[in-house]
């Protein structure tokens, strides 16, 4: 890149370290990569050390510290794409482009690869092309987009038709329904002033919507109550949860009451600036949003002197890069801050500490909507709805087997039989109540209720038939979790990744049952141990989904004893054709057949023996 | 009166602001850590140190001591996690004990003595990891790296040098060096460094010293990393500071 062209992009961030992110996602967008000379550049004229550019550069998934094409097509790898058939379209891409997976190819010219869920589940498959959103994939598309590829058809010029995102709202509530102007909520609570706004949001009984469900008013006011030198309030647009994308609805077309949202929380705990944390993957959402902001502040309805009421509040909007993580309030701060999205030692938690050190809400892009919407109709209003312990409607993104995905907005109490029934689901075996990392539930359990009584969750609901093997659904979280755990504590870092292996070695041909209860110790070891909320719940739906759908692994289960992750015999095979040799004495198979005869004799002799799993377990130990 | 907690039913005296495993090394007690050190802010990612307070499960080195807390620290329940935490670091790196010059002085390799780790019990991940030979003082051996962090922070905040960070996620995450090249040449790093004497196992070694002292007679060779308490990573520590001294004394 010229010079200048940097130049330009580090005057326009300040030469602020706390942007270093958004510069170079910046540069990336530009070059299609973050070359060494480029990293050394910045660390130089933001007056960091090289090695902390290095580590937010080399985090994010949609940064690249290696060419990665100039055409760079990441396939969404969620279960419903799966489901959609999104493999076969991506094997059929690489064949069109002479290419393997995961690399680049000869002349540098694209790479395809797959990425985690991009929130697009009830119009997929669906794949970024340079980081813009494509939907529906169909053969046809694929072909002409390798044509498009190879004729080196800049990506803003392919079909427009192809960008096209639905909202898909299949059922309206209090909130897809709320009727409300522009500001008019913020109008009514700044009419109203901080404390009898806060006491409404307390009267509501208004909990988050990102899936904890921790009480809004306690948090604002422990924010309001903190010391700093600033404030701050952060919508958590980071909706990267597979399954999930109410978020992406919510900002495409209800911008303007979470913006009113946001304003009213910074005027609740005396904040005036706020940051909308938008994932990397809905960068296609980002210049609409700019816009609107700017719209805003020409009507007096955001930046200094709102509605002439003296409240200044702006908002800035920060792109993630690709790292689900990123939805953990704290390390969304860090990744806020420029750096790597790793969470935080908590206590103290971002209400006391949270951007630059000052207190912080970090509050969902639901919640700030649903609060905008309590402002004006009262707290009462809203608890009258849902049920008392899980106050007014929850989002819910519905997608899989069933003939209407899209968006449902249920009071809160709803049983998962009747979201099923309005989704058009039959046959339905499994599904999952909070995405990747929350329970899976089995067909008995249909009648349980929403409510963060019950089944608690942030929304994502996707649907298995009968049809649909639930060994393949916990493989592919497996690797979701291991692709997206970053890395700090041992238990996840590791533990994600042993889980990963295991599920391949089950696909494998592998598996034993030793192998199930290896991940059932992988799930204690998390639950517990681990350092955040991802490697605490990473397990949850994996465990729930071997505990209710054992028959999927134990057909996988060829031995009943421990069975190692590759084929010994094959393993000789280099030995024998290097030896010429391939006589009986050369092949492992039948050794291990007499040994086994052997084995079993000794048992039988040894009968009758209770102990004897518990002598045959020490030589797991033993194994390779 | 002193302020105090029991841990494993022992009365532990805390001051306030003491986090658990600062009050029990204080004390002369040792819960079980690798990322830890006595001289540096807690990190909080080995999870070694994981104890159960009130039945709850807590990371000690992060947590605050509390008037009549109840912490169990070496249970069958914790031990048995921990052996699988240490697992899981020897398979996702490259540690071959028998042939590391850091043996008998390596926290690691001590930690799971303790902990009576017999195998690595998981299926090996081996990352390839190429070795930085470049500084003429100091190995880089990144293969046994726990990503703990202690040469990060003590080349921050001792040094006030910034020579190491950790980049990549998940499993990816490795250590990097903060010069152009990515070279400890070409930084100025040096072997007399806090940082070149803080690393628990074998990734930083100064260079010719490797067996100055035999294995045998090295610091956990005499003895188990309990029994020192607090000091098990300082010892350590000084005594690869004397054996520099020696060298260029």
């Amino acid at each position: 890149m010229a010079t200048a062209e940097l130049e330009d992009i580090l005057e326009r961030h300040r030469r602020d370290p706390l942007r270093l992110l958004q510069i170079l996602i910046e540069l990336q967008a530009r070059d299609g990569w973050l070359p060494p000379a480029t990293l050394s550049a910045v660390a130089t004229a933001l007056g960091l050390p090289r090695a902390r550019v290095e580590s937010t550069a080399s985090f994010y998934s949609f940064l690249h510290t290696h060419p990665a094409g100039d055409y760079r097509i990441l396939f969404s790898d969620n279960i419903t794409d799966r489901m959609l058939g999104n493999m076969a379209l991506m094997q059929a891409l690489c064949g069109k482009l002479w290419l393997e997976p995961g690399k680049v190819s000869e002349d540098g010219l694209v790479s395809v690869a797959t990425t985690s869920c991009t929130g697009m589940c009830d119009q997929g498959p669906a794949l970024l092309a340079n980081g813009r959103t494509i939907t529906r994939l169909a053969p046809e598309r694929i072909d002409e987009m390798a044509h498009l590829i190879r004729r080196r058809v800049p990506v803003g010029d392919w079909p427009p038709e192809w960008f096209h995102v639905e909202d898909n709202i299949r059922r309206r509530d209090v909130l897809l329904d709320h009727g409300l102007a522009p500001g008019q909520a913020l109008a009514v609570a700044l009419d109203r002033g901080a404390t009898s706004i806060l006491g409404e949001i307390e009267r509501s009984a208004l909990r988050g919507r990102g899936g904890a469900g921790f009480g809004s008013d306690i948090k604002w006011r422990s924010c309001r109550d903190a010391w700093g030198d600033a404030h701050y309030v952060i919508c958590n647009a980071d909706e990267g949860e597979p399954g999930t994308f109410k978020d992406r609805v919510l900002l495409a077309s209800y911008f303007d009451l979470v913006v009113d949202g946001m304003c009213i929380a910074g005027m609740a705990i005396g904040a005036n600036k706020g940051f909308i944390y938008l994932r990397g993957e809905y960068r296609y959402l980002l210049d609409r949003l700019e816009t609107r902001l700017a719209q805003r502040r020409e009507q007096g309805l955001l930046g200094r002197n709102i509605l002439g009421c003296g409240f200044t509040f702006d908002i800035e909007i920060h792109l993630g890069a690709g790292a689900y993580i990123c939805g953990e309030e704290s390390a969304l701060i860090e990744s806020l801050e420029g750096k790597p999205g790793k969470p935080r030692i908590r206590p103290p938690f971002p209400v006391t500490n949270g951007y630059r050190g000052q207190p912080t809400t970090v509050n969902n892009v639901e919640t700030l909507a649903l609060a905008a919407l309590i402002a004006v109709r009262g707290g009462e209003w809203f608890r009258a709805i849902g049920t008392p312990a899980s106050t007014g409607t929850k989002l819910l993104s519905v997608s899989g087997d069933v003939e209407r995905p899209g968006i449902y907005e249920f009071p809160f109490g709803v049983t998962m039989a009747e979201v099923l029934d309005a989704a058009g689901a039959c046959d339905t075996q499994a599904v999952t109540s909070a995405g990747a990392a929350g329970h899976c539930l089995a067909a008995d359990e249909f009648g349980r209720r929403i409510a963060f009584e019950d089944v608690a969750t942030g929304g994502s609901i996707m649907v298995f038939d009968a049809s649909r093997d639930m060994f393949e659904v916990a493989r592919n979280f497996a690797h979701f979790f291991a692709h997206e755990s970053c890395g700090f504590c041992t238990p996840c870092r590791v533990g994600t990744a042993v889980n990963a292996r295991l599920m391949d070695k089950l696909a494998a041909d592998h598996g034993s049952p030793y192998d199930l209860d290896e991940m059932a110790k992988m799930h204690r070891l998390m639950q517990g141990a681990s350092h955040c909320g991802l490697g605490n719940t990473a397990t949850i739906a994996i465990d729930d989904i071997v505990a209710k759908f054992r028959p999927a692994f134990e057909r996988r289960l060829h031995s009943p004893e421990y069975e190692p992750a590759f084929d010994l015999d094959a393993a000789l095979s280099q030995a024998r054709r290097m030896t010429g040799r391939d006589d009986p004495g050369a092949h492992l198979g039948d050794n291990l057949e007499a040994l086994a005869e052997e084995r079993a004799h000794a048992r039988d002799a040894a009968k009758p023996a209770p102990s004897s799993a518990a002598e045959s377990a020490p030589s797991k130990d033993l194994q390779p | 009166m002193n302020d105090s907690f029991l841990l494993d039913g022992e009365d532990i005296p805390f001051t306030p602001g003491q986090t658990v495993m600062q009050a029990a090394a204080a004390a002369g007690k040792y819960i079980p850590h690798l990322c830890w050190h006595p001289d540096f802010a807690a990190h909080g990612s080995c999870k070694l140190c994981t104890v159960k307070i009130g039945g709850r499960f807590a990371t000690s080195c992060t947590v605050r001591a509390a008037a009549g807390q109840e912490v169990e620290n070496r249970t069958d329940e914790l031990d048995a996690k921990r052996r699988t935490l240490l697992q899981l670091l020897f398979v996702e790196g490259n540690h071959f004990c028998p042939s590391c010059e850091k043996s008998g002085d390596c926290a690691l390799q001590a930690t799971a003595y303790e902990m009576g780790m017999l195998t690595p019990h998981f299926d090996h991940f081996y990352p390839d990891r190429p070795v930085d030979a470049s500084h003429p003082d100091v190995l880089l051996e990144f293969n046994r790296c726990i990503l703990c962090e202690l040469c990060v922070r003590a080349s921050r905040e001792v040094d006030g040098k910034n020579v190491f960070a950790l980049a990549g996620r998940g499993t990816r995450s490795h250590l990097v060096v903060n010069s152009d090249s990515g070279r400890l040449a070409d930084t100025d790093f040096t072997a007399s460094d806090r940082a070149a004497a803080v690393c628990p196992v074998g990734v930083i070694l100064k260079k010719r010293l490797g067996f100055t002292v035999p294995i045998g007679a090295r610091t956990y060779d005499l003895n188990p990393i309990s029994a020192m308490g607090a000091n098990a990573g300082q010892q350590a520590d000084s005594r690869a500071n004397a054996a520099h001294e020696k060298e260029v004394g």
